[in-house]
């Protein structure tokens, strides 16, 4: 087997009084799915949090293609490859979905204020460029036609897909993903799923924070399944399936069970 | 449990499963035409500036010659603060002390050093800037209200220093003796004269600050502005966007500042005092924050309002106060968003 590309060693994070994640371990293989599941408060969007650079962790470590990240600002974590879509959308409303999907690209571009103050050809060739890529992925999310919508006028469903195209336009190594579905009607997850599988088959590393089932076990090649911040199981969906521990944290819950 | 597998796949919804990006599908950019606001808004400059340039034929008197450099000056001063505050929602309530600071480096280069205006005003833009590097680099780590706080202290400071600096200031008395900007033996001391170096100079901000608008930076500042956690998502580091934009709009107040005292051939504290500040905020909503052409706008009614007011100095500072809150009650966007909210194109929009 390679060497992991994201790879989480005791990891925790505690809350004042709370242990949302406690002494996780696990890692991702390049070009893998992984999902992780739990009941709602088992420390997924924590754990992402910690991943992507938002919340820092109490203790432990985490590594992505060999380079501790953990004490990391965001950006520098984006700028090594690991683009992320939130659970509760963070899109720039008041810019046009084109712009969202431009302001994507940022980390390719190389023209600073003196360059753009000037705008000369290396201006013009890197906006036609942040163009051309942006129109690429908003034409494949089939939102091309709202290119110069504001983003804050999309239906829910479209600020998913643009936060999406968002991530992609980074060009990253690792894409996390929570919720993607969540309150989307069937069809549009669907879309979603479908998306997920097309970017894993190009090569695509995915993290997935997923509730809706279906899509979890068509989708990932592995789950990690975590309740009250620690880890239960995991393995391939027939093991987590199966498993004793995975079926009593769910059974508390009707909701997603 | 319901952990069932997927009963049928999903049916292929995406076009092109190995495009994701890269080189753009070979439909995309041609059949999408791109909107070159841009273009539009450079080309509606040009006009508008050269439309300026009848000032100095049309206008009766050399004091309406007056109030168009006032008036050009101004638009840089509230131009770069929008820039800061509409585009990158960092306020500052120093932008006058910035404005003043340039105005004094520029005039004691000149009364005490024979340093010419020339070289002065570059010099006070690029130590403009530095002193907000120096303010920014603590103000803006922490997140929140601190640069306004900050802004408002230095403000503050620099107001006691052009009053009590009296060996270098002048003090309360203004400072005196100030050269005007001279090409060869011509000074530019008239109204006239002086115009069409100020029309240039505030042309020139106002084209370098659509130039970075439309570029990387100014699309990372005003991500940051809209969403700070989302900007840092997709690798944008937000502290330095944020000094650099407060860098680069305090040595904009600079320049503006060098033009003002070389124009004038004086200054003095009052003129740069919180006040200014405060009110330099208010023309900037009023005209429209976060627009291009709002600035335009506000820097009109900065410079017209008190002209028509003359003897009421009092009723100035409540006047500007009552306008703000009917037009951001009426017209939130702004003056510049008028015509938008008149013809009702945003009432079908969705609150956000
Ligand atoms: N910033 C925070 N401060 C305090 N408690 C938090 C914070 N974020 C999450 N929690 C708590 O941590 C637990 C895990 O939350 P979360 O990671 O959002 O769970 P999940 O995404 O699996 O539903 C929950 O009990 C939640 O209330
Ligand atoms: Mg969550």
């Amino acid at each position: 087997m390679s060497e992991a590309l994201l790879k989480v060693d005791s990891l925790n994070c505690q809350f004042s009084g709370l242990r949302a994640v406690a002494d996780l371990s696990f890692s991702v293989q390049p070009g893998a799915i992984k999902a992780v599941i739990g009941p709602n408060g088992a420390g997924k969007s924590t754990l992402f949090n910690m991943i992507a650079g938002v919340t820092a962790p109490t203790s432990g470590a985490i590594h992505f293609a060999g380079v501790r990240i953990d004490t990391l600002p965001t950006f520098r974590r984006a700028e090594l490859g690991i683009a992320r879509t939130f659970q509760n959308l963070q899109i720039f409303r008041e810019m046009t979905v084109l712009e969202n999907v431009m302001v994507g690209c940022h980390l390719h571009g190389k023209v600073g204020v003196v360059k753009a103050l000037l705008r000369g050809r290396a201006l013009r060739d890197e906006e036609s460029a942040f163009r051309d890529t942006a129109f690429a992925l908003l034409d494949r999310f089939n939102l091309a036609a709202k290119a110069d919508v504001v983003a804050g006028d999309l239906s829910f469903g479209q600020m998913k897909v643009l936060e999406l195209a968002r991530a992609l336009a980074s060009r990253p190594r690792l894409l996390l993903l929570d919720e993607p579905a969540a309150g989307l009607p069937q069809a549009e997850a669907e879309h979603i799923s479908q998306i997920i599988a097309d970017l894993n088959r190009d090569g695509m590393t995915v993290l997935l924070v997923e509730h809706n089932m279906r899509m979890v076990m068509s989708l990932s090649h592995d789950i990690l399944v975590l309740n009250n911040g620690q880890w239960i199981a995991e393995g391939t969906a027939d093991h987590v399936r199966r498993h004793p521990d995975v079926l009593s944290a769910y059974l508390g819950e009707t909701e997603h069970a | 449990m319901t952990m069932a597998p997927a009963k049928a796949a999903p049916p292929p919804v995406s076009t092109s499963p190995s495009q994701i990006v890269g080189a753009p599908s070979a439909t995309s950019p041609a059949s999408h035409p791109v909107r070159r606001r841009g273009v539009s808004d450079r080309m509606r400059l040009l006009l508008l500036w050269l439309l300026m340039l009848l000032v100095p034929y049309v206008a009766p008197n050399s004091y309406v010659i007056s109030l168009g450099n006032l008036f050009l000056i101004n638009v840089i001063l509230i131009a770069s603060l929008n820039l800061l505050m509409g585009y990158g929602g960092q306020i500052s309530l120093g932008h006058a002390g910035f404005f003043g600071f340039g105005a004094y480096v520029s005039g004691i280069l000149d009364v005490k050093l024979g340093i010419m205006p020339w070289i002065g005003l570059p010099t006070a833009a690029v130590l403009t800037g530095l002193s907000a590097l120096i303010i920014g680099i603590p103000a803006l780590r922490l997140r929140g209200h601190y640069l306004s706080m900050a802004t408002l202290g230095w403000n503050a400071i620099l107001l006691v220093m052009f009053n009590r600096l009296i060996d270098l200031t002048g003090g309360p008395n203004g400072l005196l003796g100030v050269h005007p900007f001279s090409i060869g033996s011509l000074a530019l001391d008239t109204d006239i004269r002086q115009f069409p170096l100020v029309w240039l100079v505030s042309l020139l901000v106002m084209i370098a600050i659509l130039h970075l608008l439309q570029s990387r930076v100014g699309r990372a500042l005003r991500a940051v502005a809209t969403n700070e956690i989302g900007a840092d998502a997709v690798g944008i580091d937000s502290f330095r966007t944020k000094l650099l934009f407060f860098v680069l709009t305090a040595g904009m107040a600079g320049i503006a500042g060098s033009l003002y005292v070389h124009v004038n051939q004086y200054a003095s504290p009052e003129t740069f005092g919180v006040n200014g500040s405060i009110l330099l905020v208010v023309m900037v909503a009023l005209g429209g924050s976060g627009t291009y052409w709002g600035p335009v706008i506000g820097a009109l009614i900065y410079t017209a309002v008190p002209q028509l007011l003359l003897d009421y100095e009092d009723a100035e500072l409540m006047l500007f106060g009552l306008g703000m809150l009917i037009v951001l009650i009426a017209v939130p966007s702004g003056l510049a968003g008028l015509p938008a909210t008149l013809i009702g194109r945003r009432f079908g929009r969705r609150p956000s």
